[in-house]
This record gives structure tokens, sequence and C-alpha cells, in this order.
């Protein structure tokens, strides 16, 4: 750039090529590994000459595991996060930015602690909620006497219960309570003019109709920034589907990667368990190359 | 900051927030609260509720050693897989900046490994570190015996950390390359003017300008490696062997699904929540401050 440094330049180049290598040798071993047979996958060194039966074993990763639906249930809890993110932060975002209400500055404080816990930590008593949403509520209302005094007067013996386990808003909705998205929303409403509001208020537009014709479409980019951040993370989550689909119709592609592995004294079934991986590695994959530049600004806008 | 001009019908502004509140009254303080609850009781064996135990689990906790042993094992992972991926990320991020040719691709190329969930790419280096197949099978043809995570702890600590460091070095990448772009390239021109040579410019401006992403992302690395190894370990070693790599959260779900003990399993999230809450708190006095020489 600026001076001729021949000898750094090269040490660039190779230093780069090597991180390079670093980064997509896995994928490449994972390909490879994948086209051979049970032999071939098992030689020591393998050979890095691709195999011809990458279609085969693709073909038996995905029934071993059944991956059809799997990769299904994955798609839809991860469209399902990222909307729910996308809608639920703008709205709250609204809110706390252009209202004055009493208690506003509780709400924000509740709202941004959430970021400091995430789900792992506090994942036995969220599986305790989500078997039954509604305990909660059942719980206020015995500890206030409010069911005592409902079952007094109407005769109804309270006892709410929702269970969530094994479906889908079970998969989806706690991984929507946090804030990480509110404030990616805040930080860039801060910014939008108050001339705009002002013009708007001018017009007669109320709250709704400013927030709907103005503020989302100015917020474009960053949806797509926020969306695309969520898809992934929410399509790479382990722990919580792995726990909360305790029957296989709700299971993740990414949970089903245990079946996969090549148990202690079977036949050691690599080229399977890496097709398998090939399979669920390629959506998060494809979504970062094709939204690259949406998935770089929504990573630094939303951890900032 | 404050907004000049705001709506007058509060009422309003108030149900856009209902939506949110319920989903983390629900899902975060009920369950946070819950975790507190447990971590004070006990639950008894044949049900009719919980009995008032105090401190009493987190004492027994603490004089377990299984859960030193957890700690130890956790920060060790969190130090070196950390210090690993930071420092491969730094690297990158300012090779790539200097913007010779190709570093297009490498813009590209480098940040694909955080796509990856973290199980995936686990089996993946299962196999590739695999010690009969894959591709230390081959140091062990030289060497038997030289490597075997089924076996030895030290070993499968290195593969998890492996693994770990090779998703993050494409996160880290992604800061610290955004961090390096965002120094005006005219300050840069200006040392260079007065004679700096590359390396003098980096140590004396570029890496006293992105110490706030340093520490910031020193955070997320340690915060990141308690929850997102879990993952790695479940399917790269299951905690083994001889709980060498019994990471705390590995250790809280094995305890309070495996081993149903709902109690001892809140008392240890209670203590990780600490520990999160400590570091993040950390985290924003260092944000305060913006660690900058101006």
């Amino acid at each position: 750039m600026v001076e001729r440094t021949p000898f750094l330049n090269f040490f660039t180049h190779i230093i780069l090529f090597a991180g390079f290598v670093f980064c997509v040798a896995p994928f490449v071993i994972v390909a490879i590994a994948a086209s051979h047979n049970l032999k071939d996958v098992n030689d020591v060194p393998m050979s890095l000459l691709p195999g011809s039966d990458f279609w085969v074993n693709i073909k038996t990763a995905w029934t071993t595991a059944d991956l059809g639906p799997k990769l299904l249930n994955s798609f839809i809890m991860a469209a399902g996060v990222a909307a729910g993110k996308v809608i639920i932060s703008a709205l709250t975002a609204f809110s706390i930015v252009y209202f004055r209400y009493p208690g506003r500055t509780l709400i924000f404080w509740l709202i941004f602690i959430t970021l400091m816990l995430p789900l792992e930590v506090r994942i036995v008593p969220t599986y305790a909620v989500v078997a039954n949403v509604l305990e909660p509520y059942q719980t206020i209302m015995d500890v206030t006497g409010l069911s005592w005094l409902i079952e007094k007067v109407s005769g109804v013996h309270v006892a709410l219960n929702l269970g969530m386990l094994n479906s889908y808003p079970g998969l989806i909705l706690p991984l929507i309570a946090t804030a990480t998205g509110t404030f990616l929303y805040r930080q860039f409403f801060l910014t939008v003019p108050d001339e705009l509001t002002e013009a708007a208020r001018m017009d007669a537009a109320g709250p709704l109709r400013f927030f709907i014709d103005i503020l989302l479409p100015l917020s474009r980019n960053n949806m797509a920034a926020l969306g695309t951040i969520m898809f992934l993370w929410a399509w790479n989550q382990y722990l919580w589907p792995l726990l909360i689909t305790t029957d296989q119709s709700h299971a993740t592609a990414v949970t089903e990667l245990k079946q996969l592995i090549p148990n202690v004294g079977g036949a050691p079934e690599w080229h399977i368990a890496m097709a398998g991986t090939l399979i669920v590695m390629l959506p998060p994959l494809i979504v970062v190359v094709l939204m690259q530049r949406w998935f770089v600004r929504g990573l630094i806008a939303t951890e900032k | 900051m404050e907004k000049r001009v705001t709506f007058s019908k509060w009422t309003i502004g108030i149900l856009f927030a209902v939506p949110q509140l319920f989903l983390i009254f629900t899902f975060f303080y009920w369950p946070a609260g819950q975790a507190v609850y447990w971590s004070l009781t006990l639950q008894q064996p044949w049900g009719g509720g919980n009995i008032w135990v105090g401190l009493d689990n987190f004492r027994s906790i603490l004089s377990n050693a299984d859960y030193w042993n957890s700690i130890t094992a956790s920060l060790i992972f969190a130090g070196i897989s950390t210090g690993l991926a930071m420092f491969i990320a730094l690297v990158l991020a300012a090779l790539t900046d200097r913007q010779l040719a190709g570093s297009r691709l490498y813009r590209v190329v480098l940040i694909w490994p955080y796509g990856i969930a973290a199980p995936a790419l686990a089996l993946a280096f299962r196999f590739i570190l695999a010690p009969e197949a894959g591709f230390m099978a081959v140091v062990n043809q030289f060497w038997p015996g030289f490597w075997d995570p089924g076996l030895d702890g030290a070993d499968a600590m290195a593969s998890i950390i492996i693994a770990f460091s090779w998703k993050y070095v494409g996160y880290n990448f992604i800061f610290f390359l955004a961090a390096f772009q965002a120094i005006p390239r005219s300050q840069i021109e200006a040392a260079a003017m007065d004679g700096s040579g590359v390396i003098r410019r980096f140590w004396d401006i570029q890496f006293p300008l992105i110490t706030p992403t340093i520490f910031f992302l020193l955070v997320i690395n340690i915060t990141e490696s308690f929850q997102d190894s879990f993952g790695i370990v479940d399917i790269m070693t299951s905690g083994g062997p001889a709980n060498a790599t019994n990471l705390m959260v590995y250790k809280i779900y094995s305890d309070g699904f495996k081993g149903l003990d709902y109690s001892g399993a809140a008392a240890q999230s209670i203590i990780l929540m600490l520990l999160i809450i400590v570091l993040t708190i950390f985290q924003f006095r260092f944000i305060e401050r913006r660690v900058h020489y101006r």
C-alpha cells in the first residue's frame, strides 16, 4: 500500500494462505471422507482423492438420521426465531424510544438484564417452565389467593396447564426471550431524525401509522442483518432442542448428528457420519456465503 | 440519549412492549427465580414439595471434588481456547487489513467457520482427530499410543480446544477486521510519511486503537466458551475420559437431566450465572472507559 515491503508481503501471503487452509481444510476433509467407502475412509492415511460413493453415502446418512423432516424442523425453528426476533424487538424498541410513560426506565433495565444470562445457564428451570408454560401464572394466582377466590365465587377449580415440550412454540419462544435485537433497533431508532416524527405528527399520523409507514421501511437494513444472524444462531442451537424434543418428531437436524457417531465396537462408518455432517453444515454455510454483508453487519451490530 | 419528539398516547406505547415483557417474564425471570429457589431447597424423594435447606446445596457442591475438577477444566478450556482463537484471528485480520492481492478472498473465507453449528464441526473434528482413522492415526503409526482422546484426558481436552478455537477464529476475525478498517487510513499514511514501518505502525497506532475490541472479544470468548462448548463436548468426548472434559454447562446438564438432581444443578447454575454477570459487568466498565490512548 504505502511502501514497498517485499519480504513482509511474502510472509503476509504465506500466513494468510496458511489461515485459508486452516479454515477450509475441515470442510474439504469432510467432503472427501463423505465420498469414500467403509474401507477407504478408515485407511491410514486416508486418501485425499475423492472416492466414488458420495451420493450413496449422502443417501444412507439421509435415511439413517431421517434428515428430511429434521431439516424441515430446523428450518421452521430458525425461521420462527428470526421472524419473532425481528418483529418483537422492533415493537419493544419503538415503545422504549418513542414514548414517555411511567416505568419506562424499569422496563428498559428489565430487558437489558436478559442480555447477561444465556439460555444455557438457566436450562433446567426453563425446561420446567416449558413443560407447563402457564405454571408461573398458576403459582402467582395460588400464592395471591386469586385461585381460591375464583373457586369460591364461580366454583371453577383453576388449573392452568399448557405443555410445550415437543412443539414448535416450545422450541422457538424461549430462544426469542432475550434482548439482543431490541438494542440493535434502539440504537438505530435514536439516529432517526426527529424532524421525521414532527412531520408525521403534523400530518396527523398516530404512533401506529408512523411505526408502519415510516420507521419500519427505514429499518429494512437492520431487519435483514438481525434476521440473518438470528437464523444462523437458531439453526445452530443444540442443547435446547436436545432437551425439549423428547420424541423424534420435533428433533432438529443438528441434534440428529448424535445418531451418526460411530459406536465403539461397531463398524467405524465415518463415511456416513461425514456425509451427514456435510448435509447439516451446508445450509448455514450457504446463508453465510449469500448473506455475507448482512451476516457481518448483524454480528457486529447485535453484540456491541 | 433521549428523543426530543415523542408520542403522547403512552398506553399504546406500553402495549408495544407487552409481548416482549410476557416472553422475558415467562422464559427468563421466572426460570431464573426458580433456579434461585431450587438452589436453596431440596426436593423430597417421594414428592410433597421442597424443603428449605438454606445454603446446603452450595456447601455440598463446593466441597465436591468433581465440581472443582469441572471448574478447573472449564477455566483451562476457556483460557487456552480464547488465547488461541484471539491470537490467530488478530494476526490474520491484521494481515488481511494490509489489502494485498487476494485479501478480498480471505475476507470471505476466513469467516466461514463461525457459521457452522458447534456439534457439526465437533463431529468433523472427531473424525479428523480420531486415533484409529483420520489424520492423527498417521502420527500414531510412528509413535504408537501418542494420541488417544478416548483414553487420555489431555488429548481429549486438546481436541475440544482445537474444535472450539477453529470456530471462534472466524468470529474474532470479523470483529478484528472491522476494528482495523475503522481506523482512518490517513493516520496510517501520516505515520508512513514520518518514516515508520509496517510493524512500528502496528504497535504504535493500530494496536492501541483496537484495544477496546480486544477487551470486548476477551469477555465474549470466555462467556461463549462456557456456553457454546456444550455441543462440542457432548459430541466429541461426552465429558470423559474420567471427567477430564466435564465442563460446567455439561455438568449442569448431566447432573440435572441424567442424575435428576435439580437442586444441585440449580446451585451450579447460580454459580455460573454469577460468574458470567461478573464478567459482563467487567466488560461494561471497560467499554464505558474505552481503553484508547488518545
